[in-house]
Formats: structure tokens, C-alpha cells, sequence
């Protein structure tokens, strides 16, 4: 039964989060497979040729690939239980812009906060700042960003939250001095189990995001 | 079709590929929209209440309520207003459909860009990129009339930006980013979509967006020489 999905990810990603936390939301079974992205496997350059990129989920041998569009897919596929996307099309439009802002801006931003120095830190360090701000004016005082339910746009950002002590460390910032609802809200989030079983321990990706920083030279 | 009166209206621009495809999906569903031009270089209240977190066109206005960026607009509309499809039904067609549609916008129209807005090397490496992408493109039409497969669409819709923008831009540039030869499919996919009347009804008025190429190009001097 597991392997009739399969999903390609690889642990620290936050988009991999994303479509491991669908599919818990789902009950659905799958096989999780970790790739080494210096050493792409035949089956990630076979199922995603354009980009070479994780996550790909594996469906009856049929890939989907991108993130965002597996969320959705799992929700259309899986439709029985947990709704993840409103069934008003206008909720659903904004819930979608919500997801495509984040992934227009979060990924280049947080980027720039662990790993650069001086200038370009300072920019990002800002920017970052700014859009966690855009995301917390959003969520206003609602216990999830679609209100009530869990959903969508929740399960697009959270998986950042595992990196937030990285970005503290490495920026020298206080995410929760700066976004405290956004705060309460990840925590909020980590008592879903399908979220704490989709989510890697912060203290991993903060060693994660110390080789990184070696890497690119800014450590 | 909703008896109750609806309201649609579509802040947009003229010669923006982003805009029109909104423009072809309402007229694909027969829906009448009151279109507003915006003035980017001097935003309206409208747009940049209606906007706020990005204050770019197109914004669709459904009954005053406001929805932005284009994909998520078309997607919108089809959720709306149910008749002739624009997305395929099926769930995998439906993932396959956004990812090529992603693949224009954040891929194709990204490095299509740097053809118009870089000369010399660099602009000699974007055409290189853009042709390498657009190869992909062409696979995906060999045996189809269109990438939505007999008719048109979602991906043929956002995929004008490749047909009327980055193909007409070539004429300004003076260079063939997709020749004939190189890609055969495209060029029939093109002949295809010109055949479509909502297409012919939607897209800007050739000589007038040559006309307004040519002068952005002028104000950024950037023409081959």
C-alpha cells in the first residue's frame, strides 16, 4: 500500500514539510524516501527532469511536483477528510494568494538572514522582518490563518518555523519580539500531530544552517 | 449563470500579457467585466487599496471584493463561474496543468526578460536560456493542438505570454529567439491559437504593441545595435 506514494524530499525542506504534513492530514500511507542532492537519485532526475528538484511526490508511479501544487493535489485526491483548501472560491483564491506571496518572498529573504554578511545581511534581515509582519497582520487574531481550521496557507508557512532559531542565531534577531502572534500561532501548529511528525527537530536544521553558512563562505 | 447582478471589474493594463489572460478567461466563460487601465507609474487609490501587499495589476473586483495575481484570478474564474472549463477536471491533469503554468511565469518569462533587458553576452546567454526552456514547450505540443490538449487551456491561456509578447518582441529586439526551425510545434501552436476568435478578441492590437515595445525598448536604448 505505501508504495503506491512516495515522496522524494529531503529532511530540512521546508516545501517537503509542506506535502509531508498534507498527506499525515490525509491518513494517506507513503514512503518517505531522503535524497542526497549532491548525489541526485535516477528516480528524482527521472520523475522531476525540468528542475531536479525535491519534494516530487510519487503517485501510481506519476509524479507531481512543486509544493504548493502537491498540497493541492493530496486535497483533491484525498478529499474524504481534513479539507486543507475552503470550498468558497473566494476563500480559496485568498488562501492561494497567501501560499504564492510566500513562496515570492520567504525563500530569497530567509536566505539572506543566515546566510550572507554585512549589506546584504542587514537588506534581507529587514525584508524578512517585514514579511513575517505582512504574514501576522494577515493572521490578525485568528487561532489558524483560514480561521478556525487549519489549512492551506498554515501548512505553507510553517514549515519555516523549524528554521527560526537558525535565523536568530545566525542574524542576530528575535522573531518573537518582532511577530509574537506569528509565534503562538507556530506553536499552535506544532500541537497537530501531523505537523510534529512531519517537522524535524529546530536543533538539527540550526547545524544544518551552520554547515550551510560554511559553505557559502559566510561563516 | 449567477441571476443575481455581478459586478466583475478588471483593474488591468493595455499591453500586459499578466492582465490580458485574465481578459481571455472572462470572455472564454462569456462574463461581462468593466476593464479599467491603470496608470502603473502613477497607481490609482483603487489599485493600491484593492492591492495593497504587492500594488500590481491585474486585480480582479468580483462584487468588490478584490483577488489578485493572475493565476490565482484564472484559477478564481473557474471556480466561479463553471462552465467551459478552463482547468481540466482530473486532479493529476490539473497538478500537470499549474506546474507548466508556473514553468511560463517563473521560468520562461524570467529569462525571457534578460533577452529584452540585457545586450551583448548577456542578452546572447538569455536567448540561449529562453530557447532551452522553450524546447521543453515544444515537446509538450508535439501531437496537440494546444498544451490544454484539443482546445485551449490554462496553459495555452498563461502560454500567450510566449506567443504575443516574447514572439513579437523578437521583431523589436531584432533578434529570433524562436525560429521557425528550432521550434516548428510552437509556431503551429501559435497559427492554432490565432484561429481561436476569444484570442484574436483578446490580445493586443499587433502594430499598436509593436509600436509600444518599440518605445520602452527606446527609453531603455536598448535595441540591438
Amino acid at each position: 500500500m505505501a508504495k503506491e506514494v512516495i515522496l522524494l524530499d529531503f529532511w530540512p525542506s521546508m516545501f517537503g514539510m509542506r506535502t509531508r504534513i498534507a498527506l499525515r492530514e490525509k491518513g494517506v500511507d507513503f514512503e518517505y524516501r531522503d535524497e542526497d542532492l549532491r548525489d541526485k537519485s535516477p528516480l528524482l532526475l527521472q520523475m522531476n527532469p525540468v528542475h531536479k528538484k525535491i519534494p516530487v511526490l510519487i503517485h501510481n508511479g506519476k509524479p507531481v511536483c512543486e509544493s504548493a501544487i502537491q498540497v493541492q493535489y493530496i486535497d483533491e485526491v484525498w478529499s474524504h477528510k481534513n479539507p486543507i483548501l475552503p470550498s468558497d472560491p473566494y476563500q480559496k483564491a485568498q488562501a492561494r494568494f497567501w501560499v504564492d506571496y510566500i513562496d515570492k518572498k520567504m525563500y530569497e529573504a530567509q536566505r539572506k538572514v543566515y546566510a550572507s554578511k554585512g549589506e546584504e545581511q542587514e537588506t534581507g534581515k529587514k525584508e524578512f522582518i517585514e514579511i513575517l509582519k505582512t504574514l501576522e497582520s494577515e493572521l490578525g487574531d485568528k487561532p489558524y490563518f483560514g480561521g478556525d481550521d487549519f489549512g492551506y496557507v498554515d501548512i505553507g508557512l510553517i514549515g519555516f518555523y523549524t528554521w527560526f532559531p537558525g535565523y536568530e542565531k545566525f542574524g542576530n534577531i528575535s522573531i518573537e519580539a518582532e511577530c509574537p502572534k506569528l509565534i503562538a500561532w507556530a506553536k499552535r501548529c506544532m500541537q497537530r500531530e501531523s505537523v510534529a511528525k512531519s517537522l524535524p527537530d529546530s536543533e538539527k536544521v540550526t547545524e544544518f544552517m551552520a554547515m550551510l553558512r560554511k559553505k557559502f563562505g559566510v561563516e | 449563470m449567477a441571476e443575481r447582478s455581478e459586478e466583475v471589474k478588471l483593474l488591468g493594463m493595455w499591453a500586459s500579457p499578466f492582465s490580458r489572460r485574465v481578459e481571455i478567461a472572462l470572455t472564454l466563460k462569456g462574463l461581462p467585466y468593466e476593464f479599467s487601465e491603470q496608470d502603473i507609474a502613477n497607481k490609482s487609490p483603487l489599485l493600491l487599496q484593492s492591492n495593497p501587499v504587492h500594488k500590481m495589476i491585474p486585480v480582479l473586483l468580483h462584487n468588490g471584493k478584490p483577488i489578485s495575481e493572475s493565476l490565482v484570478i484564472l484559477e478564481y474564474i473557474d471556480d466561479t463561474w463553471q462552465h467551459n472549463q478552463i482547468l481540466p477536471q482530473d486532479p493529476y491533469d490539473k497538478a500537470i496543468a499549474r506546474f507548466w503554468a508556473r514553468f511560463v511565469d517563473e521560468q520562461i518569462y524570467v529569462t525571457a526578460m534578460k533577452v529584452v533587458g540585457k545586450v551583448g553576452e548577456e542578452r546572447d546567454a538569455a536567448v540561449e536560456a529562453t530557447r532551452d526552456l522553450l524546447k521543453l514547450m515544444e515537446k509538450e505540443l508535439v501531437g496537440k493542438d494546444f498544451l490544454g490538449g484539443e482546445s485551449l487551456g490554462f496553459v495555452d491561456i498563461v502560454a500567450t505570454l510566449v506567443a504575443f509578447w516574447l514572439m513579437r518582441t523578437e521583431e523589436v529586439v531584432g533578434v529570433k529567439v524562436v525560429p521557425v526551425e528550432m521550434f516548428p510545434e510552437i509556431h503551429r501552436w501559435v497559427k492554432n491559437l490565432l484561429d481561436v476568435d476569444v484570442i484574436k478578441k483578446c490580445i493586443p492590437p499587433e502594430g499598436e504593441h509593436l509600436n509600444y515595445i518599440r518605445a520602452r525598448m527606446d527609453s531603455l536604448k536598448l535595441k540591438s545595435v
